[in-house]
């Protein structure tokens, strides 16, 4: 990863709808430079999408979030990864991490309520014959998320002018 | 009794404080005040806020009871990072026990300075435009300020045959402030060497403001006490408000020769006793973990300075490209107006709110300050209403 990759992914990471040309004067390079650089990150999946952060909470929209922990038996040959693709692939599925400690996968479950998690968890995850146990949290309320505070109240409370 | 009416109270009030003007800022400041639904580019402070773990380690002091007098020069702690930071960042070195000195704010440091250096008559050199204070201090410290004109022509970087100009045998003091505020100028080695040769053929005392040096761009800070010769005729002056935005801490710090600072303490200890001992806490914090957030700050600042040249250039505005601080000091001058006209007009018909030049001194007519500190969709918006203002003058000649 160059210098500049680096840079423009900050710059991104802050607000995914700037243009290039705007990165490129806030970098002091040329406008192809950048296009360039976020094309081949693109290709290469360093980038892997545009998506907004959203509090749903704000959004009248109720979703049910849980955490869960999964404790498996790993395939020969293919470690963990068969069984987490497994997972991953329902699309109820939101995240799918590979853990160190005392248990294997951390999946992320959205859904609309408590009793569509709690099936999902009951007839699709414990199902699956690698898996040995689960443990599911639900999340209460969400303060932050990829480094954004989500009801942040930082307001500017400078002097309009000031020395 | 008589109580005497508000104006006859003027007969109480010292000359020297009665023919200081008002600061012409102000001035501007309550008419930005009155104003609605404004941009503003006017701030002189970073838009963000201090980091969290500096805070917190201000917090935690308090609640361990940390809540009184410190030495008066400060806590030892504290004046030991300021001493080890400002050796590895600009390879300086002062001694902790009585070359460094902890003051409420830098202002509170220049004050000390001055008043400790300057007797009635003595002459205070300050280049222009410079930040408001230097002046109306240098004169109420019982000296006489005399304002050197630096002109964009040279990015407002002092000039040695300039310093020399001004210079008279009642010169003493010369206030440097590089980077500068207002006008983002900054000095690098080989702009240093002729000014102290100047300094030191004169005899002068320098008191260098370096507040902003942390906030540099494609080079780095020199500061003027690490020029040969110049260490012990300068105070260093700086503090926490603009690297680690900690504006609202009031906490800045002198470093220079001994007697030069044992006699500002002697004011000091007199007048305030020590800075806020919860202020000094944190600004430990600040110089020991704060110092990737610190980066990460000015990289964000660099950022918006480009954006800001770029988008004054294109409006046609002429603009030195700024090395330091925070500000862009773009020339007017092409629109016909004064800059007061400028910025009044553009607070008014375009809900933008510069600082205009003038109020810096000399050689800030023609120009308005503006801060680019604050959100690059400000900055934008700033800008594009500043686009739609200055298309209404016809291009005259410069």
């Amino acid at each position: 990863m160059t210098e500049l990759k680096s840079k423009i992914l900050d710059i991104l990471k802050e607000d995914a709808r700037r243009e290039p040309a705007l990165i490129a004067t806030m970098l002091g390079k040329e406008e192809a430079e950048i296009k360039q650089a976020i094309t081949e990150m693109e290709r290469e999946k360093v980038i892997v999408k545009y998506v907004p952060v959203i509090n749903w909470n704000k959004a009248d929209d109720d979703k049910v979030t849980a955490l869960i922990e999964v404790q498996i038996t790993p395939e020969r040959g293919r470690g963990f990864d068969a069984i987490a693709e497994r997972i991953y692939l329902y699309p109820e599925v939101k995240t799918v991490y590979l853990m160190s400690g005392s248990y294997d996968l951390q999946v992320e479950i959205e859904g609309r309520t408590l009793r569509e998690v709690a099936d999902f968890v009951s007839t699709k995850l414990s199902t699956i014959d690698s898996v040995l146990s689960t443990k599911t949290h639900f999340i209460l309320k969400k303060y932050k998320q990829d480094g954004i505070i989500l009801e942040d109240h930082q307001d500017d409370h400078r002097m309009l002018i000031s020395p | 009794m008589t109580v005497p009416s508000s104006s006859s109270m003027q007969r109480y009030l010292t000359e020297t404080v009665r023919d200081i003007p008002p600061s012409g800022i102000r001035k501007f400041f309550d008419l930005v005040s009155a104003s609605k639904d404004i941009i503003s580019l006017g701030v002189g402070e970073p838009d963000f806020i201090t980091p969290w773990r500096v805070r917190e380690a201000c917090v935690y002091g308090l609640e361990q009871g940390k809540t009184t007098y410190t030495p008066n020069s400060g806590l030892l702690e504290l004046r030991e990072e300021i001493a080890s930071y400002l050796h590895k960042s600009f390879a300086v070195t002062y001694e902790p026990s009585n070359q460094v000195m902890v003051t409420i704010g830098g202002s509170e440091a220049i004050d000390l300075a001055l008043r400790a250096l300057v007797s009635p008559g003595d002459e205070v050199l300050v280049p222009e435009p410079s930040y408001i204070s230097y002046s109306p201090i240098a004169t109420l410290s019982g000296g006489k300020a005399v304002g050197i004109e630096t002109s964009a022509k040279h990015q407002f970087k002092l000039q040695a045959e300039q310093l020399k100009q001004h210079i008279t045998p009642k010169s003493k003091v010369l206030i440097l402030c590089y980077p500068s505020n207002p006008t983002g100028g900054a000095m690098t080695y080989e702009d240093w060497l002729p000014i102290a040769k100047v300094v030191e053929e004169n005899d002068l005392i320098v008191i260098s403001d370096e507040i902003y040096a942390e906030l540099t761009y494609g080079h780095k800070h020199v500061s003027f006490a690490a020029m040969p010769g110049m260490k012990d005729r300068t105070i260093l002056v700086s503090g926490f408000s603009k690297a680690f935005a900690m504006t609202g801490w009031r906490l800045g710090y002198a470093c220079g020769h001994p007697d030069l600072i044992a006699a500002m303490l002697k004011i000091h200890q007199y007048t305030v006793m020590c800075a806020p001992v919860m202020g000094q806490i944190a600004a430990i914090e600040a110089l020991r973990n704060g110092l990737e957030e610190k980066d990460q700050m000015v990289e964000s600042y660099n950022q918006r300075r480009r954006l800001v040249v770029k988008g004054f250039r294109e409006i046609g505005l002429e603009c030195h490209e700024p090395q330091g601080a925070f500000y862009a000091f773009p020339s007017i001058q092409s629109t016909g107006l004064s800059s007061e006209e400028f910025a009044q007009r553009l607070l008014q018909e375009g809900r933008v709110a510069v600082v205009p030049g003038h109020v810096f001194g000399k050689g800030g007519e023609g120009f308005v300050r503006c801060s680019y500190a604050t959100s690059i969709s400000q900055l934008n918006e700033a800008l594009d209403r500043i686009g739609s203002f200055v298309s209404k003058f016809e291009k005259a000649p410069i």
